[in-house]
C-alpha cells in the first residue's frame, strides 16, 4: 500500500515537471517531436531508477549524521551531509557514463535510440532533483527509494510525451507571432500544471476516510443525523484544496 | 568607459535583454520558477547564481588549457558543485529560514543549464576577465527574469513586497482593499510562474520582432 501511494504521489501529485519544474531545459528543448521525446523520457526513467537508490545507499551509509558508525564507534558522530551535492552529482555523472558504455556494448539498437540523449541527462535537473528530494524527504527503505526513482521518471516521461504531442498539433494552429515556439509552450505547460493540480486531492483520500469514520462512530454514539458526515466531507475537501500549497 | 571597453560591456549587457538566458537561450528554467512565489527568495537565488557563474567561469577559464576534453563535463560538475556547497553552507549559517524555504533548489544550481552552457560555450574558449564578465552578465539576465516574475507573483498573489503590505491590509480593508480589491491566490501557485514567463516572452518578442521563432 505504501508503495502504491508513493507511486501515484510521485507520478501525479508531485510530478517533476508540473509541480517542481525539474528538467525543464531538456523538456522544452527536446519536445518538438514525439519520437525523440519518448527516447529522452525512457532514458530519464532508466537513469532515475538507477541513481536514486544508489544515492540512497550513499546517503544512508556515508553522508547522514552518524551514518559512518559501521566503520567503528569513533566515526559515529561524523556528519558529512554537506558533501552530498558533490557525491550525488559524481554518482550521476559516473552512472550515466557507465550506462552509456554498457548499453553500447550489449544493445546497439537501444544505444542508437537513447545514445544521443544520455550525455544530456547528466545535467538534467530532474535526475539530481530526484536524489535531493529523496534525501530531504527521508525515504525509509531501499525499495521505496527504488520506487520513488522509477515513478518520478514515469511522471517526467508522461509530461514530455504530452507536451510533445501538443506541440506537434499546434504547428498547424494560428498562434500569435510573438508567442510562437517558446512562449506558447510555457503557457501550455502552465495550463497542464493547473490540470495536474487537481490530482492534489487524490492523496488526502486516505485521511478523509479516517476522519469520516471517526465522525461516523461519534454519530453512532450521539445518534444524530447523517448530514454531519457530508459537512465533514466538504470541510476536508476544502482543506485539501488549500493544502497543496 | 575606463574600466570596461565597448566589447566588454556588450558581454554584460547583451544577456540582459536580446540574448537573455531564460527567454531566448532557454537555459536555466529548471530552478528558476519554483522559488519565485515571493520576491526575497528570487533575489537570493539570483545573487547565488551570479556568484556561482561569475566565479565558476573564471575557474574554468583559468583551467581551460589543462582540462582533457573527454572528462571536461565531470570537471565542470565538480567545480560547480564545490561553489554551490559554499553558497549552501553560507546560506545555512546566515539565513537559515531562507535556506529551508529554498530547500533543494540551491542544490539544483549545479544542474542549472545556464552554468554548464556558459562553461561550454564561453569559458572554455576565452580568458578569465572576459569569462567573468560573461558569467556575471548571463547570471544578471537570469536574475532579472527571476525578479520580475517574483515581483508580479508576490504583488498580485499576496499583495506584499518583501513581506510589506504595499496594497493595504486585506483583513482591515484598508487602501485598495477598501474599494473591493482581492488578492489573486492563483498567482502563488506554481503553474502561474510558467504563465508569467510566457507573458514576459510575449512582451519581449512583440517589442523586438527579430526574435520571433518559426512555429
Amino acid at each position: 500500500m505504501e508503495h502504491v501511494e508513493l507511486f501515484f504521489k510521485s507520478v501525479f501529485v508531485d510530478n517533476m515537471v508540473f509541480a517542481y519544474f525539474l528538467g525543464m531545459c531538456s523538456y522544452l528543448a527536446v519536445s518538438k517531436k514525439v519520437s525523440t521525446a519518448v527516447g529522452l523520457g525512457a532514458a530519464v526513467i532508466f537513469v532515475l531508477t538507477v541513481t536514486v537508490p544508489l544515492n540512497w545507499l550513499l546517503d544512508q551509509y556515508i553522508l547522514q549524521e552518524g551514518a559512518l558508525s559501521w566503520l567503528g564507534a569513533e566515526f559515529a558522530d561524523y556528519d558529512l551531509s554537506f558533501l552530498s551535492f558533490i557525491l550525488f552529482i559524481a554518482t550521476i555523472a559516473t552512472m550515466v557514463q557507465l550506462v552509456e558504455i554498457v548499453v553500447e556494448r550489449f544493445s546497439p539498437s537501444l544505444y542508437n535510440s537513447l545514445g544521443i540523449f544520455l550525455p544530456l541527462i547528466a545535467v538534467n535537473c530532474a535526475i539530481l532533483g530526484g536524489s535531493l528530494f529523496m534525501q530531504s524527504r527521508e525515504i525509509e527503505s531501499f525499495t521505496l527509494a527504488l520506487n520513488y526513482g522509477f515513478s518520478s521518471g514515469i511522471g517526467w516521461f508522461l509530461a514530455i510525451l504530452a507536451i510533445a504531442a501538443i506541440r506537434e498539433k499546434i504547428r498547424y494552429s494560428n498562434v500569435p507571432a510573438p508567442l510562437r515556439g517558446l512562449g506558447i509552450t510555457f503557457i501550455i505547460t502552465g495550463l497542464m500544471a493547473i490540470g495536474f493540480m487537481s490530482f492534489g486531492g487524490m492523496l488526502t483520500g486516505g485521511d478523509e476516510e479516517i476522519e469520516v469514520s471517526e465522525v461516523r462512530s461519534a454519530e453512532v454514539e450521539k445518534t444524530s443525523e447523517l448530514n454531519t458526515e457530508n459537512i465533514a466531507q466538504n470541510e476536508t475537501l476544502e482543506v485539501s484544496e488549500i493544502t497543496p500549497q | 568607459m575606463g574600466l570596461l571597453s565597448k566589447k566588454d560591456s556588450k558581454l554584460i549587457l547583451d544577456p540582459l535583454a536580446d540574448n537573455n538566458p531564460i527567454t531566448i537561450q532557454v537555459l536555466g528554467i529548471c530552478s528558476a520558477l519554483a522559488i519565485t512565489a515571493q520576491l526575497k527568495p528570487s533575489i537570493v537565488m539570483a545573487i547565488s547564481v551570479i556568484f556561482v557563474l561569475g566565479v565558476g567561469n573564471v575557474i574554468i577559464s583559468l583551467m581551460r588549457n589543462i582540462i582533457p576534453s573527454k572528462i571536461r563535463i565531470i570537471v565542470q560538475l565538480i567545480v560547480v558543485a564545490t561553489l554551490v556547497i559554499i553558497v549552501d553552507q553560507v546560506l545555512k549559517a546566515f539565513a537559515y529560514e531562507l535556506s529551508k524555504e529554498l530547500s533543494v533548489f540551491i542544490g539544483l544550481i549545479i544542474t542549472n543549464c545556464i552554468i554548464m552552457g556558459r562553461f561550454e560555450a564561453f569559458a572554455l574558449g576565452n580568458g578569465p576577465w572576459k569569462s567573468f564578465l560573461d558569467g556575471v552578465g548571463n547570471a544578471l539576465g537570469y536574475g532579472i527574469i527571476l525578479i520580475i516574475v517574483g515581483f508580479f507573483r508576490e504583488l498580485l498573489g499576496s499583495g506584499t513586497l518583501f513581506g510589506f503590505k504595499v496594497l493595504g491590509d486585506p483583513v482591515e480593508k484598508t487602501f485598495l482593499y477598501s474599494i473591493g480589491y482581492e488578492n489573486n491566490g492563483f498567482m502563488v501557485l506554481p503553474p502561474m510562474a510558467l504563465i508569467v514567463v510566457g507573458i514576459i516572452i510575449w512582451v519581449q518578442r512583440s517589442r523586438n520582432r527579430a526574435l520571433i521563432e518559426e512555429n
